[in-house]
């Protein structure tokens, strides 16, 4: 790792006005629970001559219900307390299963939310110090035409990274919101509307977060009654691993019909790609002629690289297993 | 960049080490402190040899800035077998026994990670399940021994730790 001075800012303020000063050519980043900003420093992806470590800030600590029977969930909340949150296990499960899906033990401890929010591509070209690629500022997705087993089919190009990140798909099929401050206030943001394409903008950032801003928490609104939620990862593996294909879903059933529907998927695109899936689904019982009009809906589109072609069917099969699992 | 006077505590004593800022917890302990126990294997996340306690629960060395561990409890594992003679025990850590008697280790790059992962699984929880001790051990990779060895050491340990309770119960 390069050498940089490490700043434990007082407060929130003091947090901004610091990563304001070198957001935009990323020489001051801030440092929450750090296992993916050290990973990529360690590879020469990232090099700030400034850290800010926001770990220790209470503004942004906790998990708690507010007034109108919204939760908040800290951007420092770790990804264990999130799992290990016994209200969130009874009331949403989706997003305790999401937090015990992410990475090993040692790293659930200390990661956090707002750093599993904006963490950095897995894209092997990407990680590899090497390779000068798009999402770094060169001209050539590598991806598109080499290894791309674990790439986009869907919202791809120029890019085709995933987002690797399971709390945001989760979080999404939820209906949350981050709220972000920064040098010039605050403002809150859709987390659906938070993730960017490759093809909206600068290619060297996955979301909207502007110079100096700052996650301070996630707010995740009440939900309908009768709310049934579940996050569903395929990895590689048994043991930890980022998602193949991943389906977060939320579903109120009535008298045998659909009453609300909320949907999203992680690793197949560069951001969680959400679905409305409640024109087709809206008073339609849940079988197999509906479930298949929803992952035609969610893949119209779908494009596989020459190496990850899987992953359309099984996007499908785990779209088919949410539904069957809370109907 | 300055090096700063960093004062940690690790294995119950006090340190102060000169490390600038950019330094690991690993890096201190293995390359200003001496204790090599904590092994350096991925050095990004990915293996597990660099497990340490801090505040009891397993974190990755490699992944700690030294100085945000500052105001914690490191436990390496030069610490175990001291922590448990201080707490009134004989000999090594049950656990380290376990994985003694169960043989499981090859070429013991690992162990030191797995050892301090399965220590803090039993403080949490004395009788866990084996889907649970997988659980908390699959942060720790290991290359040589194909990990049955290892979930049959932890179980050793725990057998020894509930035989030695008064109520300890079977399992
Ligand atoms: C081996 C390994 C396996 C992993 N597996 C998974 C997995 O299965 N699923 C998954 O989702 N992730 C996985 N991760 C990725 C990641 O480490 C975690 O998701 C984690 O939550 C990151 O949180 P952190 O607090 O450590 O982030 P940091 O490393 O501190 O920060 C990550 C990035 O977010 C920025 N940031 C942090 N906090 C804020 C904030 N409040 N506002 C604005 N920007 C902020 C930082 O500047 C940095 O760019 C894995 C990582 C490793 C090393
Ligand atoms: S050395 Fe820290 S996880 Fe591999
Ligand atoms: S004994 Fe060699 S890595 Fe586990």
């Amino acid at each position: 790792m390069e050498k940089f001075e490490l700043l434990q800012p007082k407060g929130l303020r003091e947090a901004v006005l610091a990563l304001a000063e070198g957001d935009a050519d990323r020489s001051t980043m801030v440092l929450a629970g750090g296992q993916d900003l050290l990973t990529e420093m360690k590879e020469h992806l990232a090099e700030p001559s400034l850290v800010v470590d926001i770990s220790g800030l209470p503004q942004l600590a906790g998990i708690g219900e507010v007034k109108d029977g919204s939760i908040r969930l800290g951007a420092n909340a770790t990804i264990a307390q999130i799992a290990g949150h016994p209200r969130l296990r009874a009331d949403l499960p989706i997003l305790t299963e999401a937090a015990d899906s992410i990475a090993s033990p040692q790293i659930r401890s200390v990661a956090t939310l707002g750093g599993n929010l904006n963490q950095r591509p897995r894209c092997w070209y990407y990680r590899n110090e090497e390779a000068f690629c798009l999402k770094k500022g060169g001209s050539v997705c590598y991806a598109a035409e080499g290894m791309n087993k674990y790439n986009a089919i869907l919202g791809g190009g120029p890019s085709y990274i995933v987002h690797p990140s399971d709390m945001a798909p989760a979080l999404i099929a939820l209906d949350a919101r981050v709220q972000l401050v920064g040098p010039d206030g605050d403002r809150e943001v859709a987390l659906a509307d938070y993730y960017t394409l490759p093809s909206d903008g600068p290619m060297t950032s996955e979301t909207v977060r502007a110079n100096g801003e700052i996650v301070v928490d996630v707010i995740v609104p009440p939900q309908p009654q009768g709310l049934r939620s579940t996050y569903l990862k395929f990895k590689e593996r048994e043991s930890y691993d980022w998602a193949l294909a991943s389906v977060a879903l939320a579903v109120v059933m009535d008298g045998g019909v659909v009453r609300h529907a909320r949907m999203s998927l992680g690793g197949v695109a560069p951001k969680p790609w959400t679905v409305d899936v409640q024109g087709v689904l809206a008073g339609r019982p849940v079988n197999d002629e509906t479930v298949a009009k929803v992952a035609d809906l969610a893949l119209d589109g779908a494009k596989a690289l020459a190496h990850n072609g899987y992953k359309i069917p099984l996007t499908r099969g785990l779209i088919a297993r949410a539904f069957q699992q809370l109907s | 960049m300055a090096s700063s006077i960093v004062e940690l505590k690790v294995n119950g004593d006090t340190v102060e080490v000169a490390a600038p800022d950019h330094f690991t917890l690993l890096e201190v302990l293995r390359y200003r402190l001496g204790l090599t126990g904590s092994k350096q294997g991925c050095d990004k996340g990915d293996c597990g040899a660099c497990t340490v306690l801090v505040d009891g629960e397993p974190v990755l060395a490699c992944l700690t800035l030294a100085r945000l561990a500052v105001g914690h409890e490191v436990t390496t594992i030069e610490g175990l077998m001291p922590a448990h003679l201080r707490a009134g025990g004989t000999g090594a850590d049950p656990v380290q026994e376990a994985f003694d008697r169960c043989g499981a280790l090859q070429c013991g790059f690992c162990q030191p990670g797995m050892m301090l992962s399965a220590r803090a699984l039993l403080d949490r929880e004395p009788n866990p399940s084996r889907a649970a001790i997988k659980g908390a051990l699959s942060g720790n990779l290991c290359r040589c021994t194909g990990y049955t060895q290892i979930i049959e050491a932890v179980e050793t340990a725990i057998a020894a730790s509930t035989e030695r309770a008064p109520d300890g119960g079977s399992r």
